[in-house]
């Protein structure tokens, strides 16, 4: 495969890192799905990330709002505006942010905790593992919505609230998926010679066993975070998100609270509506290729 | 004048058994996989620990390396006995090594060969360039020029070659004993004799001391000075190598023999059935319900088919630096062994 | 008079098995692979034909062509024969109705080719109805009759094949192959992963069914040692081709191909003081089928190897009475 050129010692590392990586991605892009999903979040984030560029933040200030009541769209208005003169689009986008960074952070919340859980649980096995996956049961089972509306209330109503919510709800499956996986990776030959050879157990963890499931984890990311944002778009809509925090999901609430279905102002529902779909189709695209590309390697060759 | 150095690995006695079953609650069985087993292997020596599935020489080999712990016996190391703490342990897997039976899942298919090789390296934090000692532990292993393979990955060389790999890997801590467990079952018959060849060569370069596992009489007879033949978690009949393949003074030896089709023509002992398993050991010798010398009436003729069925017996010696476990080779045998088998 | 010598020698009933100049290869991204380059033999009703070879010989795909099961993206070409029938001219009715009931394999990794949920007997069982819907209610008689053929205790149909050792489960295998009587029957590695112990029962149980039976055989397997005792006639392939073929012991003791001597060699003669601490096995890989070298094949690796070896492939050419070996040293004297 390669001529006798051999980079430095540590750069052995990276050049097989950067190698794996870049056929990784050829292998990504190749796939139709793949190159759609990923280019559609690119505008998203891009919007996103480029807000206050594009339509500053006094647009959402409701005295500040000087446009016409509930319009359909127009050249100045491309979404239309709500019940208080706002511009829709400015909603949209600065809306998007928070949809976005929620549905992000809520999973790296629930990636976090179980990949943690499951990894431990998986490698240490005996009664360690058996009380993790009681504890992982318990929380497998609360229903989403009921925890949600009392954490809401018990807590203050805020964007924290709704990622620790989603967070807590998201991350047993994870860890029950990791823990299998790591089962089986534990069990390998290659594990075993890194014993052998006198790894402790951080080193077979950090070099061996993560490595092996990384991949399903990234997979797993990238389908976790559209549930996430469909979870706050949920909460949000139900009224328990942040009231002072314009997101795709209020807006929806706002829409029905001020009567959009009613008075016929479609523009009001769609557009957050339509963002939410895209938003959660291009990531699970993404997802999807990102499997297919990453599968071949769980399996190893 | 000094006394000869004591063996380099020594075990006496050594018991490992394991709960059949993951959760141990009181009168699950009991599986006896290693149940008392005395051998030694000596700086320079290879030895072959021979014998089908389930008769404990893998279980031995990883006790050997520390990766089981023994309930009874102790395994002395260098005179002293095996560390429990894992400090200790990692100190002593730099001089005891292992070489895996499948060598395509021993390399982790992620890694680079080079990575692979270095492992251990890094592990103990050995002095030295690592790219030298890692070139070096390849070029040692057969496979040069070594550069050629450090950015490979194990599925884009051969079995041969990865069985090299997985060998420099353990090399490159300059062990004192290595443990290798059916080191070419998994490859091809023609490639075999070059893993052989270099396992051999190893030996003579380094003085390593060598433990083979396998169930492959034939790579015993090619490779080893010293057999151990293993049955049910014991050792039954140790010895030179042309003393136990050539003239085996227990029944299960010559079985075993007489149905490797490299054999020279004997007449064949096929045994009924298969080995029980470790949680049912029978009463008396462990071998004596398959035990063609029993089941011919040959040990009724010795005088000695009571003994068979209620006394477990222990290793007598049957010429010099050779011993069987069988009553057969007793002083009070009615004929003297050697006359009773084969044709 | 047993059946194999009802049977007769060859030409007497015709071949059971008439494969000629057959050729198998993979469709892949990079190009058609060469698993099998131009296998021609004849097997007669009885007899029994060992062919050894290592990975990438292309044995395997050579008896899945036998009876059509090679994947999709496999070309064949060449003619396969079961008593007197073309296989690759068979419909698909015909050919389901003959696969079993005519031939029948045992795969390599047989042991893993149980479905784990079902019981021993209804795999059998499955066997025995796919091709005789009719016999369903007798079909319990027949897993018993099966089972004790094998040496297997009838109570084992009840089993799941995890309940069952290695070797156990390598004689349910073996009782499915027998169960539409087929007269001959095709064994990939058969013994492959077994204690050489239980590989001498399965061994003599092949060899009992055969005479018995008056089977015909296929044995294809990696190790030498174990044909020369249960095959009449040895067949060596490599790198898709027969390079050497003859009498079993012959061919064993006396090989006249330098692979067949270096397969041969693999395989130490415990007792023979020849071999102590002498290891002989050949440099580099058997070779890959992607990636195969002009002329000999076996050039890279030969210790006899001359200069015209590289540039043409040899022919299998008369090596002796009944002998044939596809080396150019074949017939010089040495």
């Amino acid at each position: 495969m390669t001529s006798a050129t051999v980079p430095g010692r540590g750069s052995i590392t990276w050049t097989r890192r950067r190698r794996a990586a870049a056929a990784v991605w050829k292998q990504y892009w190749s796939s139709t799905q793949g190159r759609a999903g990923l280019i559609i979040l690119i505008l998203f984030f891009g919007v996103a990330l480029a807000a206050p560029l594009i339509s500053p933040s006094s647009g959402l200030d409701v005295t500040q709002a000087d446009g016409p009541i509930l319009h359909a769209p127009t050249a100045g208005y491309p979404m239309g505006t709500d019940e208080f003169g706002r511009s829709i689009w400015t909603l949209f986008i600065w809306g998007s942010r928070v949809s976005l960074a929620v549905g992000i952070a809520a999973t790296v919340v629930a990636v976090g905790i179980g990949t943690v859980v499951g990894v431990v649980a998986g490698y240490a096995g005996g009664r360690t593992e058996g009380g993790l996956m009681r504890v992982t049961e318990w929380f497998l089972v609360i229903p989403f919505l009921p925890l949600a509306i009392v954490l809401a209330s018990v807590l203050s109503r805020s964007l924290f609230t709704i990622v620790l919510v989603i967070g807590i709800t998201s991350w047993p499956g994870i860890a029950r998926l990791l823990r299998s996986q790591v089962i089986s990776v534990k069990e390998r030959t290659f594990v075993e010679r890194a014993r052998a050879l006198g790894a402790g157990n951080s080193r077979i963890i950090g070099r061996h066993i993560l490595p092996s499931v990384m991949p399903l984890i990234f997979a797993n990311l990238t389908l976790t975070v559209p549930i996430a944002i469909l979870s706050e778009s949920t909460l949000a809509f139900l009224g328990l998100g942040d009231p002072l925090r314009v997101s795709w999901g209020q807006t929806l609430q706002a829409s029905f609270d001020a009567g959009a279905t009613s008075l016929g102002a479609w523009w009001y529902y769609i557009f957050p509506g339509f963002g939410i779909i895209f938003v959660v189709l291009a990531f699970t695209m993404c997802g999807r290729a990102l499997e297919a590309v990453l599968n071949p390697r769980l399996r190893d060759r | 004048m000094n006394p000869p150095p004591s063996p380099l690995l020594e075990l006496h006695d050594v018991h490992v058994s394991f709960t059949a079953g993951k959760h141990a609650r009181s009168g699950s069985p009991i599986a006896r996989a290693v149940d008392g087993v005395d051998l030694s292997v000596d700086r320079g020596e290879i030895v072959a620990l021979v014998g089908e599935s389930g008769c404990g020489k893998t279980t031995l080999a990883r006790a050997i390396l520390g990766l089981e712990q023994p309930g009874r016996g102790q395994i002395r190391f260098d005179g002293e006995a095996l560390p429990r703490s894992s400090k200790g342990l990692r100190a002593y897997r730099r001089r005891a090594q292992m070489v895996f039976q499948d060598p395509t899942g021993a390399l982790n298919p992620r890694q680079t060969i080079y990575e692979s090789v270095a492992e251990g390296l890094r592990i103990h934090k050995i002095d030295g360039d690592e790219e030298e000692l890692v070139a070096g532990a390849l070029s040692r292993s057969g496979l040069r020029p070594p550069e050629q393979f450090f950015l490979r990955y194990p599925h884009e060389i051969s079995g041969g070659q990865r069985q090299r790999v997985v060998i420099a890997g353990a090399m490159a801590l300059e062990p004192a004993l290595l443990v290798a467990d059916e080191p070419v079952a998994s490859l091809d018959a023609s490639v075999r004799g070059e893993i052989i060849r270099l396992m051999l060569g190893l030996v003579e370069q380094t003085n390593i001391a060598m433990l083979v596992v396998t169930h492959d009489l034939g790579l015993a007879w090619n490779i080893a000075d010293r057999v151990a033949v293993m049955y049910l978690g014991r050792i039954v009949e140790v010895g030179p190598t042309e003393q136990v393949l050539d003239a085996p003074k227990h029944p299960y030896t010559e079985a075993l023999l007489s149905v490797v089709p490299e054999t020279k023509r004997m007449e064949q002992q096929i045994l009924q059935g298969e080995p029980p398993d470790p949680t049912r050991v029978p009463e008396g010798c462990r071998f004596h319900p398959r035990c063609p010398a029993f089941a011919n009436g040959e040990a009724a003729r010795l005088g000695i088919a009571a003994r068979c069925e209620s006394e477990d017996p222990q290793p007598i010696s049957v010429g010099p630096n050779h011993a069987a476990a069988c009553h057969r080779n007793t002083a009070s045998a009615a004929e003297p062994p050697g006359t009773a088998h084969g044709t | 008079m047993s059946a194999v010598e009802a049977a007769g020698t060859r030409g007497g009933v015709g071949p059971i098995l008439s494969v000629r100049d057959l050729h198998v290869s993979y469709e892949t991204r990079e190009g058609p692979v060469p698993a099998v380059r131009g296998i021609s033999f004849d097997l007669g009703p009885g007899e029994t034909l060992g062919i050894a070879g290592e990975s990438g010989c292309g044995k395997s795909s050579m008896a899945a062509a036998v009876l059509r099961l090679l994947p999709p993206e496999a070309v064949v070409s060449g003619e396969v024969r079961l008593d007197g029938e073309d296989v690759f001219a068979m419909t698909p009715g015909r050919l389901r109705a003959v696969r079993w009931t005519e031939a029948a394999i045992i795969f390599q990794g047989a042991m893993h080719a149980l479905n784990p949920v079902w019981k021993v007997k209804h795999q059998i069982g499955e066997a025995i109805e796919l091709h005789d819907p009719k016999a369903a209610g007798k079909t319990r008689a027949r897993v018993d009759e099966l089972l004790e053929q094998v040496g297997l205790p009838a109570r084992r149909a009840e089993a799941y094949p995890h309940q069952l050792s290695g070797g156990q489960r390598q004689r349910v295998m073996i009782a499915m192959a027998l169960a539409c009587r087929p007269r001959l029957l095709i064994a990939d590695e058969p013994t492959t992963a077994l204690d050489v112990m239980v590989q001498a029962q399965v061994l003599a149980l092949l060899a009992e069914l055969q005479t018995d039976l008056g089977l015909a055989m296929v044995f294809i397997t990696h190790d030498l040692s174990v044909l020369t005792s249960c095959c009449r006639e040895l067949a060596i392939m490599y790198a898709g081709r027969i390079v050497e073929r003859g009498p079993s012991h012959q061919v064993f003791v006396d090989p006249r191909h330098p692979y067949t001597r270096a397969l041969a060699a693999a395989f130490p003669t415990v007792g023979d003081p020849r071999f102590r601490k002498a290891p002989l096995g050949l440099p580099g890989d058997p070779p890959d089928p992607r990636a195969r070298p002009d002329g000999c094949p076996f050039t890279p690796r030969c210790p006899d190897a001359q200069s015209e070896c590289s540039a043409e492939e040899p022919n299998l050419r008369v090596a002796g009475p009944g002998r044939e070996a596809a080396c150019v040293l074949v017939g010089r004297t040495r």
